[in-house]
């Protein structure tokens, strides 16, 4: 049983509670089992607006007006106060509802019908790269999976949140094209590069990071004269070619791309420079032999 | 000037570059560009045309905070939310580059800590609490979700098992039963609807399970909440995961 010491966060709001809280007894949980005993949840709707932060004018992103601190970049909550949280994160949706969503409600209301994306995206779960924002994808046009280090696993290496996230929108949502996106300086692929030979079981990030493992190998034979930010960097862009690849070991998606109901395109954001890299498989069926370059066309770089 | 002809224009200035094959790799952009169908859906000129606008109208705006960011990122929170096109965090929270860790797969599921399997979700957890110290966990759920749908149909309703979906949405079986036993008469969008939710809280639970997270808790260090966006009204919920226990006896 998890040895759990007794915590506590609750913020007496003095809300309207509108909802009772709920509690429930125990959970049986795939893996250890937990009991979790008298769990209390609260459902706030509203909240104490008391000393917390001001709003900033819509037309700045919040939070990029304060003062950089040397070493952290100081965020919308200046401090752990959770009613500063919640009214931070409350006003956020306030000022999408007014701005985005009642400014476009026939489009919403549309959308809350269906959804019928056009790309499917895997991109890195690091804070600085959302394809929403560096592509500026809206409301409906981009099914998004986000790991760590955007990685794809193979076919056979079973069901994962990847591939279950892949079969949807490939067989379900019917989207027309899948954009792998890495990027610069990329934490998990970095951790790729620095592992040992073996696989340390007690880290998910290896356990995880390990399906790159071949982008590894063609990294360091092909760029070991290299210094290890290099290697690094070649090995974020390898890793995404290596996706593409692992990407057609999926019967329904490499029999809609040799038909060409599916394209397959590779991206790289340089968040460093701010370029982009874009490029597409030229897969027609038969064309890829073992150990041979992936095919690729239509490659562009902006900047 | 539209992004297309922007694109057209600033090609054109590279074509008195000496080099022949240069040039005709450009002149053959450039037709290519030109021939395209307004009215067709052209997936490279989407993403060129994201890009430039965020280029111009925040990366360049803004070099201060890009360049901080280039050094490293210290976002405050690690969101799980749906990868439904309809409900990234980034716009319906407005979180900028740098604030949130985001994972996002089907109807935005955290599993229980099992040292085989689900090592992706593991890995973001294991990298967002140990390695950048996140001090907050958002789980959001949505309204209509695909995945939850599936969960609460299948495979009751004799629909042929896909490949890896029913193993991945499987992880939300505990908040099934719960809604079903308490929910069964209810029609099945409602039955959804609070499967959506209570979907959500099991897999607050579930982070509990990760040693990271018990810690943090422990510490007083990282909040766990819950999050539920609903765009059929436009609402939002949010609501605070409190881990308490009661001491039940002593011998």
């Amino acid at each position: 049983m998890a040895t759990l010491s007794p915590t506590s966060f609750t913020k007496n709001f003095n809300s309207s509670v509108d909802f009772p809280i709920t509690s429930f007894q125990t959970f049986a949980i795939f893996g250890p089992k937990l009991k979790t005993e008298q769990t209390h949840f609260r459902l706030s709707t509203s909240f104490k607006t008391g000393s917390c932060l001001e709003l900033k004018a819509m037309k700045e992103p919040p939070g990029l007006t304060q003062k950089l601190d040397k070493n952290r970049l100081d965020g919308l909550t200046e401090s752990e106060n959770g009613c500063d949280l919640f009214q931070d994160l409350k006003h956020r949706f306030l000022r999408f509802k007014k701005h985005k969503f009642e400014e476009n409600l026939g489009h919403f209301q549309n959308l809350a019908e269906g959804q019928a994306p056009k790309f499917m995206i895997i991109a890195c779960a690091d804070s600085r790269v959302c394809p929403s924002v560096i592509l500026g994808f809206q409301p409906g046009e981009a099914f998004m999976v986000r790991n760590v280090a955007n990685l794809v696993p193979p076919f056979e290496s079973g069901p994962s949140e990847t591939n279950a996230a892949l079969e949807f929108a490939v067989n379900s949502l019917k989207v027309e094209n899948i954009l792998v996106i890495g990027h610069s300086r990329c934490g998990g692929i970095r951790a790729l590069m620095s592992m040992q030979d073996e696989v340390d079981s007690s880290s998910f990030i290896r356990s995880w990071v390990i399906v790159g493992k071949n982008a590894r190998l063609n990294t360091k034979s092909a760029a070991s004269h290299l210094g290890f930010d290099q290697q690094c960097r070649h090995c974020e862009k390898e890793s995404v070619d290596h996706s593409l690849l692992n990407l057609l070991t999926y019967p329904w998606i490499e029999q809609k791309v040799a038909k060409g109901e599916l394209s397959v395109h590779g991206g790289y954001y340089d968040f460093v420079d701010c370029t982009f890299e874009k490029w597409t498989l030229d897969y027609k069926g038969s064309n890829l032999g073992k150990n041979s370059r992936l095919p690729v066309k239509n490659r562009f770089y902006w900047c | 000037m539209g992004s297309l002809e922007e694109a057209i224009e600033g090609l054109k200035k590279f074509l008195s570059n000496k080099d022949d094959v240069a040039v005709a790799q450009i002149e053959k952009l450039i037709t290519g560009l030109q021939e395209t169908d307004p009215n067709e859906f052209d997936p490279v000129k989407r993403i060129l045309e994201g890009f430039q606008h965020f280029k111009i109208n925040k990366f360049d705006k803004h070099p201060e905070l890009y360049e901080k960011l280039a050094e490293g990122q210290w976002p405050k929170f690690l969101v799980f939310a749906c990868s439904d096109s309809r409900v990234c965090p980034s716009h319906i929270l407005n979180f900028q580059p740098g604030e949130a860790f985001m994972v996002r797969n089907i109807a935005n599921m955290v599993p229980a800590f099992d040292k085989l399997k689900y090592s992706g979700v593991g890995a973001a957890i294991e990298y967002a609490v140990s390695v950048l110290e996140v001090q907050n966990i958002l789980v959001i759920g949505h309204s209509r979700c695909g995945g939850i749908k599936r969960l609460m149909t299948h495979p009751e309703d004799n629909s042929a098992p896909f490949d890896f979906i029913d193993e991945w949405v499987k992880i939300g079986l505990p908040a099934k039963v719960k809604v079903q036993a308490e929910f069964g008469d209810l029609p099945l969008e409602d039955q959804c609807k609070h499967c959506e939710k209570e979907s959500v809280k099991l897999s607050l639970c579930h982070l509990e399970t990760y040693p990271y997270v018990q810690m943090g808790l422990a510490n007083k260090k990282l909040r766990l909440m819950g999050g539920y966006y609903d765009f059929v009204h436009g609402k939002f919920e949010l609501l605070e995961f409190e881990p308490r226990f009661h001491h039940l006896f002593s011998t």
